[in-house]
């Protein structure tokens, strides 16, 4: 990362400033749009419209929140649901590593950061080529982000309420076509499409053996053993920041 | 299910909160990174894969099949998400009228 850093001096501030400030609201508008169907889903797959709200305002990370309505709608244990959503939301713990030399956070803005460290607020933080640009995309985006999300899933919810039978509106189709287009800018290369069919061969077989939600458990172990037993390319810490920032894709919340 | 919104709610809050804490050093580890980066690929395939072909402990073929190839269909199309998950939503919904 160079250390040029923009001021408020700086002639081409205002520019970039009004730059991060647009792209947050986009992102957020687009990401609000997908917090209304994790409203429904919720609801419909039995969480209340409080639980519902619950998840968006304190968990706060969209693969998460669909995982655990998923896996409770589908009938498993909510529980079960709870470790798949821990699972997911791991990748957040990376992203603030990530984060931390950017934003150099002290006292009481580091737990108030923490809550905004999703997928959008890091892409858009580790894309800026300064420090301060890098820190208001961050904070801008996620506040965004937040408020649109928010908002979103309590329409979403309440407007779920009001049907009668979800599955006569396909409803139960929802959930997964919301996972794949979460996945899709994952599967680019060779490697997650082999870890993604072997993972779902293995859950699919072991769902006749073990508790709903459980295969989807299984899965998370081929990850594991498919991280550990790749090659990785040599590569240096630089590129190493560079290559794990292009890997985070704005659609995933 | 409230003790399981509450733990998945803070549970994913404290794992943000230790990943901006955390010395780059001590989790940077590039195996663990690239074990994190494979981990929701799985996941979320196992989720599509089982909420799609099963019912309980019971693999079933439905119009939820159909609802997803129609997903596949519009992501290949670069179709937005909402996009996505309505046509994935029709489709499932039509197919339960025509059956």
């Amino acid at each position: 990362m160079p250390d040029a850093e923009l001021t408020e001096h700086d002639p081409d501030w205002s520019a970039t400033r009004r730059g991060v400030i647009r792209d947050a609201i986009g992102v957020g508008v687009a990401t609000g749009a997908y917090g209304l169907s994790f409203g429904a889903i919720s609801t419909a797959s039995g969480l209340s419209v409080l639980q519902t709200c619950v998840l968006s305002l304190v968990l706060f990370s969209g693969g998460s929140q669909f995982a655990l309505a998923g896996v409770v709608g589908a009938g498993g244990a909510p529980m079960t649901g709870a470790s798949t959503a821990l699972l997911l939301g791991v990748r957040n713990g990376f992203y603030g590593v990530r984060l931390s030399r950017l934003l150099e956070l002290r006292g009481w803005r580091r737990p108030l950061a923490a809550q905004l460290v999703i997928d959008e607020s890091t892409a858009m933080a580790v894309v800026r080529t300064s420090k301060p640009a890098a820190r208001l995309a961050f904070w801008s985006t996620g506040v965004s982000v937040f408020v649109l999300w928010n908002l979103a899933t309590v329409i979403g919810a309440f407007a779920a309420q009001l049907l009668r039978d979800p599955r006569t509106l396909g409803f139960d189709a929802a959930a997964p076509a919301a996972f794949l287009a979460l996945m899709a800018p994952r599967l680019r290369s060779r490697e997650p499409r082999v870890v993604a069919a072997v993972a779902a061969v293995v859950a699919l077989v072991s769902v006749p053996f073990v508790a709903t939600g459980v295969p989807v458990l299984f899965a998370a172990a081929v990850a594991v053993i498919a991280g550990c037993l790749a090659k990785l390319p040599l590569a240096s810490a630089d590129d190493e920041t560079l290559a794990g920032a292009s890997e985070i894709d704005e659609v995933d919340a | 299910m409230w003790p399981a919104v509450l733990v998945a709610s803070v549970g994913c809050y404290l794992i943000k909160l230790v990943g901006l804490s955390l010395p780059k050093s001590i989790i940077g580890n590039r195996r663990v990174m690239h074990v994190a980066e494979l981990l929701p690929v799985a996941l979320l395939t196992a989720l599509i894969a089982t909420q799609t072909f099963t019912s309980g402990q019971r693999l079933t073929l439905d119009a939820r099949a159909a609802g997803l190839l129609a997903a596949i269909v519009a992501v290949r199309l670069k179709a937005p998400f909402l996009v996505v998950v309505a046509v994935a939503c029709a489709v499932a919904a039509l197919v339960r009228v025509v059956t």
